[in-house]
């Protein structure tokens, strides 16, 4: 239970996936234009994450038993690629919408790499079938923290008078940055 | 051996995940309508935004679901109307083209000495950014003496996806053989000079002009004073002065040509005698007041 905790609790604020170990720029600020869409998008990572921490397990079972955990890493890319293109078959028959709205940058997924991070730091850090389903799914919530937060704050940017240089990506960019700044403090940060 | 086991691995491991993709995509299968392809082949491609929908696609998703009518693709005119009717399996109306129309003529000529003999006076030299929104703004109307004139930094130019616009003299003049009148330029003009005409028919009135006769005479030497020349002598009773500008009823406009031949500015163009979007070009017949 304590095990459980901490990893929530790291996962979400002190290693923060996005704004902490810069994993998953991409969609980031792709898809942080609205708040409903980052929440989808969030959402649709949470859910890629959740489902490749457990595959993975299964599937690093396997490559432990035959001493190939050198393939690790390609196995584990082929993995979440299949995971993403059934999610995206899925979302294209039940949620339209939110199909529409992810675009492009659901196929992204695919290559994003904080869904590859949390499967190999699952690997790494030798967690179990539970911790790993809960490090990918808190790792997916904290994306989602971060990307809704980011996207709620480029909301008000955008009707913000700022420079005209600075309009768009590089004003974006900047808050992207101050919220890091922000989330480095929750750095050290350890109930147990 | 060990070589053989990972690519067995691998292999099968690649196997199982194609194996459950294709079982999804049968189980997932969605079914869109054929005709959303045929639409969006008839469909120019250029993505102008002329319809009012984000691009193509959405204009022919929009026609798909009943939202949009059909027609309203500019820039495929009356061949693509008629084709996407044939899809849709209704009768689509004819679509006349449209082409843009600049109204003003105060594309400046020097002689040598440098002194203006035709066209817009210029009130000071605006050396900022190039751009009519930001130049309309300087000293309240812009470095133009004439309020409503056309400035000619070629905002109109930026957004023609056709090349179809170009700034004569300080005057924007539409190409009428590549313009597909999407009309994106009027949406950007700052002066709203930019109006949808059809081409090679038209008598047009090329000044926007709604100042005084005494202040648009000082402005410019091709302004429409409002003097009614032209509203006196059209047989049709279609053109009617309104704020000091003459205003052509299309509806009634038979293209006779005379009020082109009377106007004392030469401001009125007759395509029949000349292009439209040339405002330098002097009528052949001559003004016979």
């Amino acid at each position: 239970m304590e095990a459980i905790l901490g990893i929530l609790i790291s996962a979400l604020l002190s290693e923060n996936f996005i704004l902490v170990k810069f994993y998953g720029i991409c969609p980031f600020m792709g898809v942080s234009k609205k708040i409903d869409t980052a929440l989808g998008m969030g959402m649709a990572v949470t859910f890629v994450m959740a489902l490749a921490s457990a595959a993975c397990y299964g599937i690093n079972l396997i490559l432990v038993a035959l001493n190939l955990e050198y393939m690790q890493t390609v196995v584990f890319i082929l993995a979440i690629a299949s995971i993403v293109q059934v999610v995206e078959m899925f979302l294209k028959k039940s949620v339209p919408a939110l199909y529409k709205a992810l675009g492009v940058y659901l196929p992204l997924i695919t290559t994003n790499c904080a869904v590859l991070g949390v499967v190999l730091v699952n690997v790494q850090e030798g967690y179990n079938f539970l911790l790993s389903v809960v490090n990918g799914a808190a790792g997916g919530l904290g994306f989602t923290l971060a990307i809704v937060l980011f996207a709620s704050v480029r909301e008000r940017v955008n009707k913000a008078d700022c420079p005209e240089c600075f309009r768009g990506f590089p004003i974006a960019l900047i808050t992207a940055g101050l919220l890091a700044l922000a989330f480095m403090g929750f750095s050290g940060l350890s109930i147990f | 051996m060990e070589i053989l086991i990972a690519i067995g691995i691998l292999g099968s491991l690649g196997l199982i995940f194609g194996l459950i993709l294709s079982a999804a995509s049968k189980v997932f299968y969605v079914e869109t309508d054929p005709r959303l392809d045929q639409l969006n082949e008839c469909l120019p491609g250029a993505n102008c935004g002329g319809c009012g929908y984000p691009g193509c696609s959405g204009y022919a998703e929009a026609v798909l679901s009943g939202e949009a009518p059909i027609g309203k693709c500019a820039s495929g005119g009356n061949e693509c109307a008629q084709a996407m009717a044939a899809i849709m399996g209704v009768k689509a109306v004819e679509v006349t083209r449209k082409v843009a129309l600049v109204r003003c003529s105060g594309a400046k000529q020097y002689d040598k000495d440098g002194n203006l003999t035709s066209g817009a006076k210029v009130k000071g030299n605006y050396e900022g950014f190039k751009d009519c929104l930001a130049a309309s703004r300087v000293g309240g109307s812009g470095p133009l003496s004439c309020k409503f004139g056309c400035l000619g930094y070629g905002s109109c130019t930026k957004v023609c996806k056709y090349g179809a616009i170009k700034v004569v003299n300080g005057v924007a003049q539409v190409d009428e053989d590549l313009c597909v009148g999407c009309m994106a330029c009027a949406a950007v003009c700052p002066r709203n000079l930019i109006v949808p005409v059809e081409p090679n028919r038209n008598v047009v009135i090329a000044c926007a002009s709604l100042a005084k006769g005494a202040a648009t005479t000082r402005a410019c030497t091709i302004g429409c004073i409002g003097c009614g020349l032209c509203k006196k002598i059209c047989p049709q009773d279609a053109i009617t002065i309104e704020n000091n500008l003459a205003r052509i009823d299309y509806s009634k406009c038979d293209n006779c040509g005379l009020c082109a031949t009377v106007c004392p500015k030469k401001l009125i163009k007759d395509s029949k005698v000349e292009t439209l979007g040339d405002p330098m070009a002097q009528p052949v017949n001559g003004p016979s007041v």
